[in-house]
């Protein structure tokens, strides 16, 4: 299960794959379904660097014979888009640096630690998972407010230090972890800190590293909490700049697609750096042992 | 072990859970909390909260009508997205699961559409479902469609559009936990199956699917949970309009909390989400002994 993007097919039985002509059949259907996938980035692509004559011609064109890449300059004019993205890289860079350290914590006391009421705490942070965010949105609002912290980077990143997902993944791994190895150290008088640090962090990397993707991903696309806690255009984040952009300058469809395309490329990239542990996250936290 | 010693583990535990359990009573168990006391509440923030006692659930379930509409649309679109979503990556999870030419980068392109921010991507489609200018239409008008739709200006069209892009975005997602469930299942059992017949169509319907059914329990439940919280394709691409006609739960409640400061009313559609979602995954596990087998 740790690479299912890219682990080459071993289900179907060698003889079903003989059909060479259904073979070219199934690769044409994907093909056609990925470009179909594809199309609405290229038309974003296309769009961010036609000239504004050139948006509203009819038929409309893929290619433009006369890029202008200056859109990409321009974006940086008309709001603090360079601002923007640098408040989208401390908030989800911080949160992901938190949460793996806040949930890691957790889930070795959970995994590893005696004490009383373990089971019981535990069951209550899984049960959070059930609770819709939007629920403990307005609560949380007024809490943020009456603290003063609207517009402050405190607001964007304490509420999402810690997750029960994280913990709950995280948890997983440091039970697979054999005991033998941390009854080593204890044994040579390492103290649990120790322990954790030293011995099980670095043996649950790859689900460090999937957790730290998944939130980083998670970060920089969430919306709504941004939304409501910051007014100031430069205490915003990127995709919460990306929105107003659409209220104010709502036919300017080639600004529109720039800041999509500069709102998208950094997670692609991410993305496809990592891949493979992103999607050992998703498929280990939904599935537990399977 | 000595007295001693699980005391000592037991307080190094808590010094682990320390944080955690700080952030978890501070941003989540005492706002769920709240949440429910100000669902009882009339409150607009600036002035002191009245006690209003059911009032709040009573209006929303019996006499909103526009919260009806609301709770419409969202079923609306989940039940547009949900099952076609799942249909669609379960045969592109097949395929996928093939010894294809180009296999990884098909995977990842697949993929691509769940790790774009929502904001972004509804930018994308709303120029693409541009009813004046849109390349959708300008496409629908080469091959012969004579009044396309005009889409997110109308309140017939604006919901399916936005059912489309949901389905065109979590599509990897589920094609994903798909490929994991079928990569799951031993070669054996197809081996075995062949011999009793079970080939072509047959293999799929009486071993795939059964042997896939805790997956497919999986992602029914994440794609339900999910669905019902659709807010930011509604909110950059309609604004909830024309004519609420995309209004749904989440955009609702966060009009009547922000825009409205109705923090007490918002507050009960918020619960009443929730125990939408509750009694959703509740019946599914219900089912689940029905239709989900393990080994």
């Amino acid at each position: 299960m740790t690479d299912v993007l890219e682990r080459p097919a071993a289900v179907v039985p060698p003889r079903a794959v003989t059909s060479g002509v259904l073979n070219w059949l199934v690769f044409l259907l994907l093909l056609a379904g990925a470009l179909a996938m594809c199309a609405p980035f290229v038309w974003m692509l296309s769009t961010s660097v036609k000239p504004p004559a050139e948006i509203f011609r009819y038929p409309p064109t893929l290619l433009t014979s006369d890029p202008q890449f200056g859109n990409y300059a321009r974006i940086f004019g008309v709001i603090p888009f360079g601002r923007l993205m640098l408040n989208s890289l401390i908030v989800s860079g911080a949160v992901t640096l938190l949460q793996l350290l806040v949930c890691s914590m957790a889930a070795y006391a959970f995994a590893r630690l005696r004490f009383w009421g373990r089971d019981a705490l535990f069951l209550l942070y899984l049960s959070a998972l059930m609770i819709p965010s939007q629920v403990t949105l307005i609560p949380n609002f007024i809490l943020i407010r009456d603290l003063g912290w609207i517009d402050s980077y405190a607001a964007l990143i304490l509420p999402f230090a810690f997750s029960s997902f994280g913990t709950f993944l995280l948890r997983q791994a440091f039970l697979t972890v054999p005991r033998e190895l941390e009854e080593a150290a204890r044994i040579d008088g390492a103290t649990y800190a120790q322990v954790f640090w030293r011995v099980m962090l670095p043996l649950v990397r790859p689900a460090l590293g999937a957790l730290g993707i998944f939130t980083f991903i998670a970060q920089w696309n969430n919306f709504l909490w941004p939304l409501i806690t910051t007014t100031r255009p430069e205490m915003a984040t990127l995709t919460v700049g990306l929105s107003t952009l659409r209220g104010q300058y709502n036919t300017d469809w080639a600004l529109l697609m720039t800041g999509s395309v500069l709102a998208i490329l950094p997670i692609f990239a991410v993305f496809i750096a990592g891949n493979r542990a992103f999607i050992r996250g998703i498929t280990s936290g939904g599935f537990g042992g399977r | 072990m000595s007295r001693r010693m699980a005391a000592a583990e037991a307080r190094s535990a808590w010094l682990f859970l320390a944080p955690s359990l700080l952030l978890f009573l501070v941003f989540v168990l005492l706002p769920v909390l709240a949440a429910f006391g100000i669902s009882f509440t009339r409150w607009d923030l600036f002035t002191a909260p009245h006690f209003a006692g059911f009032q709040n659930y009573a209006d929303l379930i019996l006499r909103d009508s526009l919260f009806h509409k609301v709770l419409g649309n969202t079923v609306l679109y989940v039940l547009g997205t949900v099952p076609a979503q799942m249909v669609l990556a379960f045969l592109i999870a097949l395929l996928l699961n093939r010894r294809v030419w180009g296999q990884t980068a098909l995977r990842v392109i697949y993929f691509l559409p769940v790790v774009s921010s929502t904001v972004a991507v509804a930018l994308i489609w709303s120029w693409i479902f541009n009813s004046n200018f849109g390349v959708l239409n300008a496409f629908l008008g080469m091959i012969g469609v004579q009044n396309p739709p005009a889409w997110l200006n109308s309140s017939r069209w604006a919901l399916p559009a936005l059912i489309i892009v949901a389905i065109w975005q979590g599509l990897g997602y589920s094609m994903v936990l798909f490929l994991a469930g079928l990569q799951g299942i031993p070669h054996e059992v197809y081996e075995a199956g062949e011999i009793d017949g079970a080939v072509g169509w047959r293999k799929h319907r009486y071993l795939t699917l059964p042997l896939l059914s805790p997956t497919t329990f999986f992602v029914t439940i994440v794609s339900l949970i999910g669905s019902f919280q659709v807010f930011d394709l509604a909110f950059v691409m309609t604004q909830g309009g024309p004519a609420n006609a995309t209004n749904t739960i989440v955009y609702y409640v966060y009009q009547n909390a922000f825009q409205f400061y109705r923090m007490g009313y918002a507050s009960a559609a918020a619960m009443i989400l929730f125990a939408i979602i509750l009694i959703l995954t509740l019946i599914q596990y219900r089912l689940q002994d029905r239709w989900v087998h393990y080994d």
